[in-house]
């Protein structure tokens, strides 16, 4: 029988035994509905053929491709939580590992699932196995994916095992039969003695080792299947390093979402608390700044080198077609960058200065937004206006940045108290900026190709319906796995309060001044 | 034997009777109109003009320089296709042919993807032939070509392909297969010159040559070496194998 903090069982164990309740189910049937319009939607294109997608020659590959790197990319959240932080022993992360490594084994399902989505013979799928050449990068993939996938599952399972452990011995005697068996089957007869916590501590630790080189191999693989080709816009080097640090980003961005969703609905504020905010906080703006430095590296190269095939992909990402989605996504990381990094460097006394106040933000966003609404729609010209049409045009992007940036700053202090907020919105915009990213890099080249028209890709009511299909299966996958199992490891949780309350048993003697140590360094009387 | 094609910029007059000749030969299938509008017809042997997309130096009419290019599969001595292929559908063989397995291949797209000269096209839809392809070579509608290579795991060239798989020109590989079929059974050397794929044969102002690439008295080894050859996107590294001779 092992035994349980009051507290956590009344938080994470009790509600598994609870019969789900409306919100489950109604949140269970909407997902549900959602995935089968996309398992409708699919049959249609399985029956009909990919003509059914807005794909064509030469935008062979599209929205599902995009997918299929998204998802991979948000499934390295696991990894970098509870395989770096636990390397590195960060104490913080013990909360947070259990929804991050889920969001990896779920994100592998879903990204998985969009490859066989995006293949026109999806019948043929074994051929990959019984007919594989290794010289090509899908199958580069295939093994780095699969034994990701491995990895990753059973470095969700291996914390889970105390964790199930604790709920066979402390379900109630209403739980359904099924519950108990299903525990007790998962538990693989935890007891908890020193040789099972040895060696489980001994397995966690050689999969936090393993599975770091495999994480980063498989986004950079993914890169690869893109970088090996010679088409313009792809064929870069820093692809590889440049969408793992994209994953690891975007990892993040998931986990916040996913953590900040478990922690309202559960009620588990106590567990996942400000700390862990501050400290992935820190880690995504870092995150955010070397991902930002790669982008910018990357389109540098292609604007300084004028390439004839390669530019055209940059100018239509500049300021042609695809201009939208490319700002969209510069703006989106801008903008979560500046609600997680500005607020905590402002002083608690903005508040007081007129500027740093909601409403001057409302009215500088209003102003920005009918300022670029100015500057995307044709506006007629003056024929005798003082300034040319370029000067005013450069003048309202400045004055645009101007407004901006005067919304940021007025936005920031109510950021400043509310940091939960501010790191869910940061998230949701990196999420949607990361999808862009890689739609931005996905589809301007194959739209550029060299010796075939330029064309233009749309995604049809096909591809959109099994996109969110892909989403709905995502958000089901965690609705019943954290109705089976508890949102945040147990014993890991447990194991970090023995671990405080140890070290503030320990004094630690109280700095000197700066002051004084200098006087001393330089033998002088204090 | 290295097959390798050679055609003659100054010759050709963009008739696309190339085109046209392959569609036949081939069974390509037929897309409606509107799919053709979104770039999904499938023509294994193109004519279109150079540069396709607009460059600075294409100029404005009516100063504008117009060259045609007509461009079968390059069956490229590096071919990025074969690179990228998860499960060997398109391989090269020992003569240097760059060959498209319809019953292998899984759909992937990623050698239409990796192919810069943009040859191989996709089935997005199952083909559609007005008439019984399906049915048996005597029954045939008039215009199909009834030879096939297929069995043993093989769907090849003019054969029937399925929805969903990827295609293009194989440089007429079934007449080659005819051919030395007939020099098999007349007990004598297949020689190089008694194939020409169906572009060559038809060609109008006779701008094509088609031969062996290692014998060196051959027409195109010889053409090979003229001051007008080039080859298409030659910065490119796939070392194409059909060789172009420039106008003027």
């Amino acid at each position: 029988m092992l035994k349980v903090d009051p507290r956590d069982k009344t938080k994470l164990i009790d509600p598994l035994f609870a019969a789900p309740g409306a919100r489950f189910w109604l949140a269970a049937l909407a997902l549900s509905a959602v995935i089968a319009w996309g398992g409708t939607m699919y049959a249609r294109q399985f029956i009909f053929g990919l003509g059914e997608t807005g794909m064509n020659r030469p935008t062979y590959w599209g929205v599902y491709m995009v997918n299929f790197i998204f998802f991979i990319g948000i499934s390295h959240a696991g990894t970098l939580i509870s395989a770096i932080l636990r390397v590195t022993g960060a104490e913080w992360r013990r909360p947070i590992t259990r929804v991050a490594e889920a969001i990896t084994t779920f994100a592998l399902i879903v990204g998985t699932l969009q490859i066989i989505i995006d293949m026109g013979r999806p019948d043929r799928l074994l051929f990959v196995i019984l007919h594989g050449r290794l010289q090509s990068p899908i199958l580069w993939d295939v093994i780095s994916v699969t034994a990701y996938f491995l990895g990753s599952i059973t470095y969700l399972y291996l914390p889970l095992i105390p964790d199930v452990a604790i709920l066979r011995d402390n379900a109630p005697e209403t739980a359904p039969g099924w519950q108990r068996k299903l525990y007790t089957l998962l538990a693989l007869g935890w007891r908890g003695n020193r040789e099972q916590w040895a060696r489980l501590e001994k397995a966690i630790s050689i999969m936090a080792v393993f599975i770091i080189p495999v994480a980063v191999s498989v986004h950079t693989i993914i890169s690869w299947i893109l970088a090996t080709t010679v088409q313009p816009g792809w064929h870069s080097s820093i692809f590889g390093p440049y969408f793992v640090v994209g994953a690891i980003f975007s990892g993040i961005g998931a986990l916040f979402i996913a953590m900040t969703a478990v922690r309202k609905v559960l009620g588990l504020e106590q567990y996942i608390a400000g700390r862990q905010y501050r400290n992935l906080g820190l880690l995504f703006v870092t995150m955010n700044a070397i991902w930002a430095y790669f982008t910018y590296a990357e389109h540098l190269s292609i604007a300084a080198g004028q390439q004839v095939e390669e530019f055209p992909v940059l100018a239509a990402k500049l300021w042609g077609e695809f201009a939208p989605g490319f700002w969209l996504m510069v703006a989106l990381m801008a903008a979560a960058f500046w609600a997680l990094a500005v607020p905590r460097l402002l002083p608690a006394a903005a508040e007081r200065v007129p500027v740093f106040r909601p409403r001057y933000a409302l009215a500088s966003a209003g102003a920005a937004a009918v300022v670029l609404f100015l500057l995307v729609t044709p506006q007629p010209t003056s024929v005798h206006a003082a300034l040319t049409d370029a000067q005013i045009r450069t003048l309202g992007w400045a004055l645009l940045a101007l407004f901006v940036v005067g919304a940021g700053l007025g936005v920031s202090p109510w950021l400043k108290a509310r940091p939960v907020t501010a790191s869910v919105i940061a998230a949701v915009c990196v999420v949607i900026g990361m999808w862009l990213e890689r739609w931005n890099i996905i589809v301007p080249t194959l739209t550029h190709p060299r010796l075939i028209p330029y064309s233009l890709y749309q995604p049809t009511l096909t591809e959109i319906s099994l996109t969110a299909a892909s989403l709905a299966l995502f958000g089901l996958m965690f609705l019943v796995f954290f109705k089976l199992f508890p949102a945040v490891s147990i014993w890991e949780v447990a194991e970090g309060r023995v671990i405080e309350e140890a070290q503030s048993k320990i004094v630690i003697p109280a700095p000197e001044p700066s002051e004084t140590r200098r006087l001393r360094q330089r033998r002088l009387k204090l | 034997m290295r097959w390798s094609m050679v055609i003659d910029l100054d010759k050709c007059v963009a008739c696309q009777g190339c085109s046209i000749a392959c569609r036949f030969e081939n069974n390509t299938p037929v897309v409606n109109p509107s799919e053709a509008l979104k770039g999904r017809a499938i023509r294994w042997n193109d004519v279109f003009p150079l540069p396709i997309n607009p460059t600075e130096e294409t100029g404005e009419y009516p100063h504008v320089q117009t060259r045609y290019l007509t461009r079968p599969c390059m069956h490229c001595d590096n071919p990025p296709c074969v690179k990228v292929c998860p499960v060997q559908a398109t391989y090269k063989d020992e003569e240097g042919l760059v060959r498209q397995n319809y019953a292998r291949c899984i759909g992937c797209r990623f050698c239409t993807v990796a192919c810069p000269y943009g040859v191989r096209y996709f089935n997005w839809y199952a083909p559609e032939w007005a008439g019984a392809l399906h049915a048996t070579p005597v029954s045939a509608p008039e215009y199909a070509n009834p030879d096939r290579i297929e069995g043993g795991g093989d769907l090849e060239g003019p054969a029937v392909r399925p929805l969903g798989v990827v295609e293009k020109c194989t440089f007429c590989i079934h007449r080659m297969q005819k051919a030395r079929a007939r020099a098999e059974a007349e007990g004598r050397d297949f020689r190089a010159d008694e194939y020409v794929p169906a572009c060559v044969e038809t060609c109008t102002g006779k701008a094509r040559f088609f031969g062996d690439l290692d014998d060196l008295h051959s027409t195109v080894s010889m053409l090979a070496v003229s001051p007008r050859a080039f080859r298409l996107l030659e910065d490119v590294g796939t070392h194409p194998k059909v060789i172009y001779l420039r106008e003027g």
